[in-house]
């Protein structure tokens, strides 16, 4: 009998493997695929490596910092700072029809640009900020309501709105064209406040780190273990089957599976359809250059656009939606050596139906040519790199679901988010996505909250 | 353990959790919240900790009772004297 089992081996699932193990507790990680690392993983191909997820990290502090979400995961992990050694972006921006903002990590820049380019909207702006500054960060206990009702009462300019809202709903936005207000805060702090950063190795570094510590404190972890059935009687749950059979018994379950996802495992049908799915997903094309990216004058860390100057974040009615997307270059980050190979990756809004109805070749085919489509568009608002390309790579919405198991390959998971992390059973539990935090740090920090406060505090 | 050791004890925890805190110039009668960047989840791991190393328990309706260092030995000092 296990204290605790955890459904899952992404962020979310190490980080409370790493709280219970820390405290001595019998605890075992599920995954049902090969590797760790779930939505943020890696892989090999043609001889290279290849981050899956990682465009940056939101949350960025310096060393030394007492305060953030990055403050407290390190903190909980009991990591140092220098484990790792995060290095700042150089800047980023967000590029609409004749108009750019420019933001770097220090909130004093996006400031600037704003007085410059949306004058009479500086004073609403600072009023905003100071007051989603108080919201509190844990997610725990966050009110609903739209963000955009919250935005509107300080700005007033559309597309300032559209160009401040772009960003952090296509870094977390579960819900179609809004945000929930706490969500909202969250990202806004993420992204705009504290910034971005990679470590110099990338999403490989994260995720050995926080497998060392797991497996160092005794920790267990089982790969192609994929849990079939959560088997319940009265409001407790009793045992785990695998897709192999074989039973496990547990104290206290966590879940990263997602809220439906979980809830098919319990196999209840009434609590599920009160959380309808998440429909948002996304392509990702990745280009492998023969140069560093500000060789041919390409030196922001990461780019958001948008063609025109209403930003519709919608499930699309066509395999991509190729008038907005996200650029990230991994190279464009403030590191002492450059990377070894210039890369861009192109991230747009998908529409996972249209890929799931294609067979095998109509499949291969569409994603030769989203990704012709989607570079296109995206050379719009950065030097065209074609030239330079010398390797390539995509995924698309049916290969994060054939991954992660989440529902229509939607990343940010459900619409509406279950803060508390309790199901109906008592000794069930839900942590990463579908419990409020997005996001490589969110999903970290979630994965300790929920460890602490229902498997690791009260009576023991 | 004589208070001494008790009060190395929660430094010991305090530099675990917090590493870059200052420690060194803590006042030992001023509220940690005071002088420590502090949350109510690092309480709760200081918490989890002294129950992990020294198997005391706190309950929860005690832990406002370990706001300063003073205090905190003071409450540890009946369980952890005989260790
Ligand atoms: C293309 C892309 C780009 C991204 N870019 C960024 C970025 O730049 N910055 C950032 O901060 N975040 C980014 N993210 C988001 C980030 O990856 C996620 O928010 C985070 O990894 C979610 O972690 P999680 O633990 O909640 O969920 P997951 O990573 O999905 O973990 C769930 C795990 O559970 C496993 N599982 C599911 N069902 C079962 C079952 N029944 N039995 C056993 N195991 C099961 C899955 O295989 C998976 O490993 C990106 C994501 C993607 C896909």
């Amino acid at each position: 009998m296990y204290d605790a089992v955890i459904i899952g081996a992404g962020m979310s699932g190490l980080a409370a493997g790493i709280r219970m193990a820390h405290y001595d507790k019998k605890v075992c990680i599920l995954e049902r695929h090969k590797m760790i690392g779930g939505l943020n993983s890696y892989y090999r191909q043609g001889g290279r490596n290849y981050d899956v997820g990682l465009h940056a990290l939101t949350n960025y502090a310096k060393k030394g910092a007492k305060t953030g979400p990055l403050v407290r995961l390190l903190r909980h992990l009991r990591m140092k700072w220098e484990e790792l050694a995060l290095i700042p972006q150089i800047g980023s921006s967000v590029a609409f029809p004749g108009m750019r903002l420019h933001f770097t990590n220090d909130i004093a820049h996006l400031e600037a640009e704003i007085r410059k380019k949306f004058p009479s909207q500086i004073d609403g702006f600072r009023r905003m900020i100071g007051e989603l500054a108080d919201y509190d960060q844990l997610g725990l206990g966050a009110s609903g309501g739209s963000a955009r009702q919250f935005v509107s009462r300080h700005l007033t300019d559309p597309l300032l709105i559209e160009m401040l809202f772009c960003p952090l709903l296509f870094y977390g936005g579960a819900r179609e064209n809004d945000m929930e207000f706490g969500q909202f805060c969250i990202m806004f702090r993420s992204i705009f406040l504290e910034g971005f950063s990679r470590p110099y190795n990338g999403v490989r570094l994260i995720l050995q780190k926080l497998l060392d510590r797991f497996k160092r404190l005794g920790g267990e972890l089982r790969l192609r273990s994929g849990v079939r059935q959560i088997v319940a009687k009265d409001s407790t749950a009793r045992k785990i089957i695998l897709d192999d059979g074989s039973e496990i018994e547990a104290k206290n379950i966590v879940s990263s599976a997602g809220w439906r996802e979980t809830m098919n495992l319990c196999q209840v049908q009434q609590h599920s359809p009160q959380i309808p799915s998440g429909q948002l997903s996304f392509i990702e094309t990745i280009s492998v250059l023969d140069t560093q990216p500000k060789k041919f004058g390409h030196e922001k860390t990461i780019v958001f656009y948008n063609d025109s100057p209403v930003f519709t974040y919608k499930k699309p009615q066509q395999p991509v939606d190729l008038r907005s997307g996200v650029i990230c270059s991994p190279n464009n980050f403030a590191y002492d050596k450059p990377l070894g190979e210039g890369m861009v990756r192109i991230t747009s809004l998908a529409n996972h139906d249209c890929w799931v109805s294609l067979d095998e070749e109509a499949y291969r085919l569409e994603k030769h040519r989203a990704y012709d489509r989607a570079v296109e568009s995206a050379v719009r608002f950065i030097p065209d790199f074609r030239r330079h390309v010398i390797d390539t790579d995509m995924f698309t919405p049916l290969t994060i679901r054939r991954f992660t198991g989440h529902e229509n390959g939607a990343i940010y998971g459900a619409p509406e988010k279950k803060y508390d992390g309790r199901t109906h059973l008592d000794n069930l539990f839900v942590c990463g996505t579908d419990q409020g935090m997005v996001g490589i740090i969110g999903s970290i920090v979630s994965g300790i909250t929920i460890a602490n406060k229902y498997l690791l505090g009260g009576n023991l | 353990m004589t208070n001494e050791e008790i009060r190395q004890a929660v430094i010991d925890i305090l530099s675990d959790i917090s590493p870059e805190e200052d420690l060194e110039n803590l006042d030992d009668n001023t509220p940690f919240r005071d002088q420590l960047s502090l949350d109510s989840m690092d309480v709760m791991d200081i918490i989890l900790e002294l129950r992990k190393r020294y198997r005391v328990n706190i309950p929860e309706e005690d832990y406002g009772k370990l706001d300063t260092m003073t205090n905190t030995v003071a409450y540890l000092e009946p369980s952890l004297k005989e260790m």
